[in-house]
């Protein structure tokens, strides 16, 4: 799977990773597994912080730079357009 | 015959399925979910239940909002198309414990042809010829070093937990086997997150080819012919053609005989095809049972006259089938294109969007099977075909041309296709000259 570092400066200390593509969220691997990240959550660039699906293809979306999740945007397995903001990550 | 029946699927399956029972005088409930809405099969249908939310575990998956809807507006058979719940005995089974007929194989063939292990077992006692290895896990590099000299080289490294290409090796000789299954098992660990490998002989410049059989409940069976299907871009068939240029008339027989002792050996009535690999030296080896309608139907039926899906409606009915072996005729050439909604220039991206400008071929000798019209908004939740191309010509060459003739003409914006692809493998000599095999598209470029 292809690595997409879709990433919008959003302040000098935030920023808001974007959906590539028009799909669906997910926020786990699997249904059965735990997400990938909470809020308050600190994470390293290069992290996997959520999944879009489109057309049964899965793409992993990673932290373009280190921080703690500051919010999340849209629900578990909601539609997200292309250019949609999903997660909003401060930077450390 | 059956008065109604309802369709359990969506996109150009749907619609060619509803087109049939139309011929046949059946009334078709066609089912969509909240993406669907407008989607062309809701259209043709003579009525349409909404059976859920977009994504496919919340409508086109769930086997009781189907056989609910089946039963609320009385329709008295499922056809499941393929994918979904199409080779998904529990569904099969739910049907009938419904008073429902599942337009396919019994439950039971379907869990047999579905379970691969079991149906390894079968054809190996049946004398059936399958790829040899692959029985167990590799747990010593000294097991691996029998295993393959009793398959003889070259051999393939496999990983258990999953395909796609890692943890895969061909090795070639002994002096390879044991740093090709530590970089194999190692590869195989961080895709899948289990390291089992196993081994397999490797089949070299190997074609994908089916036979496409018929069987009725009253013993009667007949085959085809076969469908080559070697243009293929991770596991996923791009291009189809029947018959193949690699096929002749006695090892068209053998397959489909071999074929056709398959399907008895397991009880399987209905339509369904027997995957095979075939060698550069026409060794064959049986892959696997798909206990469905495919998605390259059509070509079968442009060279042979046979509509499929009413054959499969009669045997679900009870009836007999309206053709044997020694009448099956085959006249001419037929390929087919699945054109996707995928990006050729940026990695086959998918591309969901609204379908605009939107000219699709026609003429002599084309059809078309979409669900595809202006203004329709191909939805990002299912897969990503759009349309099937299909040309009829009385050779390979002439049906060659022709598709060139039909892919010039498709024009459709808002969204990506794959046809430049398409226009490209047309362009290309091998393919011209069908030197073809299930490595083709490796060989054919980047950004391809």
């Amino acid at each position: 799977m292809e690595q997409l570092k879709e990433g919008q400066i959003m302040s000098p200390r935030t920023y808001k990773v974007t959906a590539p593509l028009t799909g669906t969220f997910y926020r786990a691997p699997s249904p059965e597994e735990r997400p990938f990240v909470e809020i308050g959550q600190r994470i390293n660039a290069g992290d996997v912080v959520c999944i879009i699906e489109s057309m049964k293809v899965f793409t992993e979306l990673r932290a373009d730079q280190g921080g703690v999740v500051k919010n999340i945007l849209v629900e578990d397995e909601d539609a997200v357009m292309r250019n949609q903001e999903i997660i909003e990550i401060e930077v450390a | 015959m059956f008065k109604k029946v309802l369709i359990a699927n969506r996109g150009e399956i749907a619609v060619r399925i509803v087109r049939t029972c139309k011929e046949m005088g059946i009334k078709t409930v066609g089912v969509f979910s909240d993406a669907d809405k407008e989607s062309l099969h809701v259209k043709y249908a003579d009525e349409a239940v909404n059976i859920g939310k977009p994504l496919s575990k919340k409508s086109y998956l769930r086997q009781d909002h189907i056989i609910q809807a089946a039963k609320e507006t009385g329709a008295e058979a499922i056809h499941p198309g393929y994918g979904f719940l199409s080779e998904n005995a529990s569904f099969a089974e739910a049907c009938e414990s419904s008073g429902l007929v599942f337009i396919g194989p019994s439950a039971k063939s379907i869990a047999i042809a579905g379970n691969k292990s079991e149906a390894r077992k079968t054809l190996i006692d049946l004398g059936v010829q399958v790829i040899p290895g692959g029985e167990g896990i590799i747990s010593s590099k000294e097991e691996a070093m029998n295993l393959a000299e009793r398959l003889g080289y070259p051999v393939i490294i496999k990983a258990s937990g999953g395909g796609g290409g890692r943890g895969m090796r061909i090795i070639n000789d002994p002096s390879a086997l044991a740093d090709g299954l530590t970089i194999a098992s190692g590869e195989a660990r961080t895709a899948f997150g289990n390291p089992d490998v196993y081994l397999e002989k490797y089949i070299e410049k190997p074609r994908h080819i089916e036979i496409q059989i018929l069987g009725d409940n009253h013993g009667n069976y007949v085959y085809l012919g076969e469908r080559e299907c070697s243009i293929q871009k991770r596991y996923q068939k791009l291009i189809e053609e029947a018959p193949s240029p690699f096929v002749d008339e006695s090892l068209r027989k053998k397959m489909g005989e071999t074929a056709i002792s398959v399907a008895r050996a397991i009880s399987y009535t209905n339509a369904g095809t027997m995957e095979f690999l075939v060698d550069a030296q026409k060794n064959v080896y049986f892959m696997e049972v798909n206990s469905r309608i495919q998605v390259e139907h059509p070509v079968t039926e442009m060279i042979t006259g046979v509509d499929l899906v009413r054959q499969q409606i009669l045997i679900a009915g009870g009836g007999r089938l309206e053709l044997e072996q020694d009448n099956v005729r085959r006249d001419g050439w037929a390929i087919e294109c699945r054109i996707n909604a995928e990006d050729p220039e940026d990695n086959f991206m998918p591309s969901p969007g609204i379908i605009d400008n939107l000219i699709l071929p026609g003429g002599p000798g084309v059809r078309v099977d979409t669900h595809i019209y202006e203004n329709y908004e191909v939805p990002s939740f299912y897969d990503s075909l759009i349309c099937k191309l299909i040309v009829w010509g009385k050779d390979r060459g002439r049906a060659i041309s022709r598709m060139q003739r039909a892919l010039s003409e498709f024009r459709v914006n808002g969204i990506k296709v794959t046809v430049p692809f398409h226009k490209r493998v047309f362009q290309d000599r091998d393919f011209i000259q069908g030197n073809i095999d299930t490595h083709f598209l490796e060989r054919f470029g980047n950004g391809l």
